[in-house]
């Protein structure tokens, strides 16, 4: 029988999976127990939770390490095929859409707080009694600095656009630039610019990541605005925590792919892991678009 | 490395470290029916409670761990992955590919699975016990639920990663890994119903992560998302669940509607009428899917334009269902029927779930909806879709591939005594509950007024009847798995069979289309 296609590679058994799968499972119970470590009325322990998660967190790096290490080696030894290539390029790019969708749900818990919640609240609508009998005096404003009850305290100040944020949108979008430099310098096979671009990428990117980690010890220390500090501060923190790990997370990957590029194990034709990660790079670069617009200038 | 291994591996290791599609969608089957049958005993358990008015058997907050618990382990742990199980046996199949796109990644999907349901049961064991706020968990009962709620909410996590792993396997298989000549015009009805199930599952299931997220925080970091107290809204949750939720009911329907339209053909001895409307209809339905979510919150309020906007747009989902039903019908008028067991459940379920259907329509209507919220009318229309819906399509194709998958035909007639007894007693149990609702017997609760008994015990004499005959399933398909039984064709059903998996032998190799069929083959079997 003549066909078009090579042969896929199915690869034979793994333990890889089972690993991750025990991982998770002990990250999950570790964190768990961690959470309430810190709440009033349990009695869990701390040492076991932080034993148990960092068991999880442990077997996780060990099977990430090892799972694509093992990919590695199965691509070098040339069991791939462009099929092959282009069933990675599209599971990654339905990752990427999963992780949009993540993020979705927040921006969408933003817009119907801002949009309907808080006006709501502070009388507009058909039911203008909810200020009369809840809250009488709750003005709606976003910022919210006033929060309807006293529980829960209010944020002096937020964090304005022009400073820091603006300052990281420009890092962000030059790490943009950088990325795609680099994969301009892999495909032409300017090796020292490859590793100076991507060495670029990387600073940008954790220098962005220090800004924020002063901007949030600003918002704790100074501004009162925090996770607890009402709505304001639960969609900020949120917003821009869960996209702070996600430029932790594509940091990390830039690193590796880093260090791959100085052993020279990307070619111009073969090299998905570089272009995965650019693609996780851009989706982060957008995501924090989305937030400079919608968190901090509206 | 690795590249020459033909049978499976001995032991326990060939299901712990598979990689092969078969193993694993055996796995997520057998997972399935296990989670069914302890779903099932909740299940039973609540109907010995009802079986009488006053609280006779359980406390009321156990009842309401029961039915949280109920809900939960059947819709996560086992219609969601009966599917997926039948995802994984039959699309490489299907599509004449050597396995699932990502093999390792496929059994990491399935492997995650245990896992997390061990985390959610053993919250019966905690302290305060399990989450009791039905599988719904609105806020503020859910932010301010027992201690096991932040490891349900964990486990729930654990769920979501296995999902859209295997809803990205399933994707990147059928787009990528269709045999030459397979457009996707041509490929079997069955992977274009999983094709777009699997879209819903990657948008939706990362919003059930952000909600169970913002939960958890609301629960210990202080944050403020469904408390008002701090400029929040609980309404707000009930719009990101069920964003999420709606969608999540299509996840569980759209196999089932796939399941019907291979086997009406096959015992029609005709093609599936309207096969491109068949499709569109699909995606017409996952598209509204996302627009109509608040019609479960029409009591909860919202502002008159938005109730018309969520009532009309749900209203019109009933157009592409109706193109499928009158297509089915289409297929069956005049066709030459034969009833075997697969036949007689996909029968049932296009008789069943339209009554479920037009149940749905009638609490699609905000005026009429006011009377019917959470009342035991819902719990009828819920159980048509979701039980003599996706379940019976899961049993009919359960029989239909069985003879594929092991070699053996099943026992035909303790197979048509599995239909006639679960589809009576499922009408027994759940018609009279269209009754009690419409009489206003609210859900949830484990006690009710007395002139609810009578149809409350002929539901439960019907629940005890149907949650038995699953036993017999049970061992129907043991008695298949042992070879105990006729030696099957490799067409099984038909002469001229339609679809890939009947070129295979029963039961197919280990591996089958190690190189894709060729184009001839495609052909003759579209």
């Amino acid at each position: 029988m003549t066909t078009k296609h090579e042969r896929y590679y199915v690869p034979a058994q793994s333990y890889w999976p089972i690993v991750g799968a025990v991982g998770l499972f002990f990250i999950a119970i570790g964190l768990a127990n961690l959470i309430h470590v810190f709440q009033p009325g349990y009695d869990t322990s701390l040492t076991k939770s932080i034993l148990l998660l960092g068991v999880g967190v442990s077997v996780i790096i060990f099977m990430v390490s090892g799972w694509f290490n093992h990919v590695i080696k199965e691509n070098m030894a040339g069991l791939y095929s462009a099929q092959m290539d282009r069933s990675f390029r599209q599971g990654m790019i339905w990752f990427i859409f999963s992780e949009v969708m993540f993020f979705a749900a927040f921006f969408g818990a933003l817009f119907y707080i801002r949009m309907f919640a808080l006006p709501w609240l502070g009388g507009e609508g058909s039911k203008p009694l909810t200020l009369d009998l809840l809250w009488p005096n709750f003005v709606a404003e976003w910022p919210l600095l006033n929060n309807p009850d006293p529980k829960y305290a209010s944020p002096n100040e937020v964090i304005p656009w022009h400073g820091i944020p603006l300052l990281n949108t420009t890092l962000l979008l030059t790490s943009g630039a950088t990325i795609t430099w680099a994969h301009w310098a892999l495909k032409v096979g300017k090796r020292l610019q490859l590793n100076l671009a991507m060495f670029c990428t990387i600073a940008l990117g954790l220098t962005f990541l220090g800004f924020q980690i002063y901007e949030y010890s600003h918002a704790y220390m100074d501004l009162g605005l925090t996770l607890d500090s009402g709505i304001y501060g639960s969609t900020f923190f949120m917003l821009t925590g869960f996209h702070g790990l996600h430029v932790t997370l594509g940091s990390i990957m830039l690193i590796v792919i880093l260090v791959r590029c100085l052993r020279g194990s990307f070619t111009a034709e073969n090299h998905f892991a570089f272009e995965a990660t650019a693609w996780y790079w851009h989706f982060v670069d957008v995501v924090w678009l989305g937030l400079f617009i919608f968190v901090y200038i509206l | 490395m690795g590249d020459h291994h033909h049978g499976p591996a001995k032991g326990l290791s060939r299901w712990l470290l598979t990689t092969n599609h078969k193993d694993i969608g055996t796995l997520y089957l057998w997972f399935a029916f296990i989670m069914f049958l302890v779903g099932g005993a909740f299940a039973m358990v609540i109907r010995m409670e009802l079986f009488q008015p006053g609280n006779q058997l359980v406390s009321p907050n156990t009842f309401n761990q029961l039915t949280t618990m109920h809900g939960l382990i059947m819709v996560f742990g086992a219609i969601m992955p009966a599917f997926t199980g039948f995802a994984n046996w039959l699309i490489p199949m299907m599509v004449g590919a050597p396995d699932m796109a990502l093999p390792r990644m496929n059994n990491w999907s399935f492997w995650i699975l245990p896992f997390a349901f061990a985390i959610l049961l053993s919250s019966w064991f905690m302290d305060g016990g399990a989450p009791n706020f039905g599988w719904t968990f609105y806020a503020p009962l859910s932010t301010q639920g027992p201690p096991s709620t932040d490891f349900f909410i964990l486990s729930v996590h654990m769920m979501g990663i296995s999902s859209i792993m295997g809803a990205i396997n399933v994707i990147v298989t059928i787009f990528n890994m269709r045999a030459p000549g397979m457009t996707l015009m041509k490929m079997p009805i069955f992977c274009w119903s999983w094709l777009i199930t699997a879209f819903l599952l990657i948008a939706v299931m990362p919003i059930l992560a952000a909600a169970v997220t913002m939960l958890l925080t609301d629960r210990n970091f202080g944050t403020s998302f469904f408390d008002a107290a701090g400029g929040g809204d609980p309404v707000l949750f009930q719009h990101i669940f069920w964003f999420f939720g709606h969608p999540e009911v299509y996840i569980m329907i759209l196999p089932a509607f796939g399941i019907v339209s291979e086997i009406l053909p096959t015992f029609t001895r005709k093609r599936l009428f309207g096969r491109v409307s068949m499709i569109y209809a699909i995606v017409a339905i996952a598209g509204l899917s996302f627009i109509v979510w608040a019609h479960h919150m029409f009591t909860t309020g919202m502002p008159v334009i938005a109730g018309l906007f969520f009532m009309y747009a749900t209203m019109l989902i009933a157009v592409p269902t109706g193109v499928k039903i009158f297509n089915w019908a289409a297929t069956i008028f005049r066709g030459a029927l034969t009833f075997e067991t697969p036949m007689l459940f996909a029968l049932g379920f296009v008789f069943l779930f339209t009554i479920g259907g037009f149940s749905g329509l009638m609490l699609a209507l905000i005026p009429a909806d006011i009377q019917y919220h959470d009342t035991y009318f819902v719990v009828a229309h819920f159980h048509y879709v979701l039980v003599s819906g996706a379940l019976f399509s899961i049993f009919a194709g359960a029989y239909y591939w069985l003879p594929k998958w092991t070699g053996t035909m099943y026992n035909e007639t303790l197979g048509k005594f599995h239909f006639w007894l679960s589809a009576i007693s499922f009408n027994i149990t759940f018609f009279p509950m269209h009754f009690m609702g419409l009489a206003g017997m609210p859900r949830r609760i484990p006690d009710y007024a007395l002139q609810f008994a009578d149809f409350n015990r002929i539901s439960s004499i019907g629940s005890f009847v149907f949650g038995l005959s699953q036993l017999l399933f049970l061992y129907i398909i043991i008695q298949a798995i042992r070879g105990k039984g006729k030696k099957a064709t490799d067409e099984v059903w038909d002469d001229h069979p339609r679809g890939l998996e009947w070129t295979l032998s029963s039961p197919p190799a280990y591996h089958t289309f190690e190189t894709p069929p060729s184009e001839k083959l495609v052909e003759e079997h579209h």
